[in-house]
């Protein structure tokens, strides 16, 4: 899986680097960074911490398949 | 229904890019039902590329996980690492290098931009020597820090070229930046927040230079990159160069489409749909992203250009819902310009045009406790605003901006600042005169405003 953060939305409430610290992190007192790739242990978490983002700027899918035509 | 048959048909998208897929998805999500084709000239299925000099850069990410997640399955057949040629408005095909050619109905362009290269094509080939903007791009220069350069040179302090430098520092690396203009940052945020980038620079340890042009790139002998020539007369040794000279618009498939494609994008109405070089308004061809030009009301209708990834998803929705709803019920792009970028610890956000403005004002925070919000105005009326470290009062100020607010702004903060009040000069450079330019530029004509300059290249 994997995930994408809408930055224009993000405002740094960091409820995500609580629900998922190995995937999110502050950097600096509001910068948000992140793996892009979801390890499979994580993805539940991940799921958390889109459905608590309260400015509902977490994605998480598939990426296109790259076979797709 | 009337207009239900614009929901079938078949639609062609040629950039496989964010705007390509938020724009696929958008179109299945509006109901349309026929066939969709989406051409990438690069192998790769749509990916992000902010973390591609921020995670990748660092470290933290591999280039080849940016892969963008999917809203919802497109259903699209995917067209990649083949490359649209041109395009037969009459016949209304898209023409591909591999001889073939999609016929189409209604036509979606996202091709984005590149990076503009380093014009001396034998300097730019030094082995060590890199632009990044491609997943690709990014991977390769990831690999070269990883293996610990003595010195890192990055040519251009513009986002990108910053967002390098302090990578680079986070790993431990020496870095020089050379810039043309006075400052980093200062052909987008203007005078007085170029003068914190510089300080922030300096602080984590980068050797900034200013007001100097890289004139010479050099190699030993072997095809390897081993330093720059400085204006100045200053020699740089360094074993990596990053070109971050901003972006080059990829319209050249266009020349001989009849399009109002040029060096700064292709012309667009506010929804979405492409211009001819006559100026008429094409009705099955339609741009999103980066590559586009569209007018914006609350910038004296100039045509906005803008490198930002909200506005490549926000206008590739407006673009799809536009191509298969009927006249009356389409949608104009009106979205504000944002963007962020996180450089050296801190994190800015900007909302709307800051170099449409003449006076600042710094209504919260201060330079000095690095954490402010900075409103700009243009002739008394408020037109963009930029937070460092403060992004949650960028929407109050988004607000005055949609509204018109008067400029200096109205006290509104509970925090406000002592100096919001005081009105002092943008600042704002000739872009002639840099080596980056803005990311979001007015391309239209204020007799008293020149914020873009065209470098055509090749």
């Amino acid at each position: 899986m994997r995930t994408v953060v809408d930055l224009t939305r993000c405002q740094g409430y960091a409820q995500c680097v609580f629900l998922a610290p190995a995937v999110f992190q502050l950097h600096g007192e509001e910068g948000l960074l992140y793996a892009t790739a979801v390890p499979d242990d994580q993805v539940e978490r991940v799921r958390q911490a889109a459905a608590a983002c309260p400015v509902q700027a977490i994605l998480l899918g598939e990426e296109v398949s790259a076979g797709a035509r | 229904m009337p207009g239900d048959d614009l929901k079938d048909g078949r639609i062609v998208i040629v950039g496989a890019s964010l705007a390509g897929l938020r724009g696929a998805e958008a179109l299945r999500e509006e109901g349309f039902t026929g066939s969709l084709t989406v051409v990438g000239d690069e192998p790769y299925p749509p990916y992000d590329r902010p973390p591609l000099s921020k995670q990748v850069l660092l470290g933290q990410a591999p280039a080849d996980t940016t892969g963008l997640p999917m809203r919802r399955d497109p259903d699209a057949d995917w067209r990649l690492g083949v490359r649209a040629t041109g395009v037969d408005p009459l016949g209304k095909r898209v023409v591909l290098d591999d001889g073939e050619s999609l016929p189409f109905d209604r036509l979606l362009i996202t091709t984005g931009t590149r990076a503009r290269p380093w014009p001396n094509p034998e300097e730019a080939a030094l082995d060590g020597v890199f632009t990044l903007r491609t997943r690709d791009d990014a991977g390769g220069l990831a690999k070269r820090l990883a293996a610990g350069p003595e010195r890192v040179l990055v040519i251009g302090g513009g986002f990108t070229g910053s967002e390098i430098a302090s990578a680079c520092r986070e790993r431990g690396l020496e870095v020089t930046v050379a810039e043309r203009g006075p400052a980093p940052l200062v052909g987008a945020l203007g005078g007085t927040l170029s003068k914190l980038a510089a300080v922030m620079q300096r602080n984590h340890g980068v050797d900034l230079r200013c007001g100097v042009t890289v004139t010479a790139l050099r190699g030993d002998g072997n095809g390897r990159f081993t330093g720059a020539d400085l204006s100045d007369g200053g020699r740089i040794d360094a074993d990596v160069c990053v070109v971050a000279l901003g972006a080059v618009r990829n319209v050249e498939w266009l020349a001989e489409s009849g399009l109002a494609a040029g060096p700064r994008g292709i012309a667009c109405d506010a929804g979405c749909r492409a211009f001819n070089m006559y100026g008429i308004v094409t009705d099955d061809v339609f741009v999103a992203g980066d590559v586009s030009r569209f007018p914006h009301p609350l910038f004296g209708y100039q045509m906005l250009s803008l490198e930002h990834w909200g506005n490549a998803v926000a206008q590739a929705e407006v673009a799809a819902h536009n191509m298969v709803s009927p006249g009356p019920l389409r949608r104009p792009h009106l979205t504000l310009p944002t963007f962020w970028s996180t450089q050296f610890g801190l994190n800015i956000k900007s909302v709307g045009v800051p170099t449409f403005s003449d006076h600042v004002v710094i209504a919260q925070g201060s330079l000095e406790a690095r954490r402010l919000a900075m409103v700009y105005g243009y002739q008394g009326r408020v037109t963009a605003a930029v937070t460092v470290d403060m992004a949650k009062s960028l929407d109050y100020y988004r607000h005055l901006i949609e509204a018109a607010a008067p400029f200096p702004p109205p006290p509104g903060a509970a925090d406000r600042a002592i100096a919001a009040d005081i009105a002092i000069p943008s600042d704002v450079p000739d872009p002639k005169g840099l080596s980056h330019g803005p990311t979001v530029a007015l391309t239209g004509y204020l007799p008293d405003r020149r914020l873009t300059v065209v470098q055509p290249t090749g």
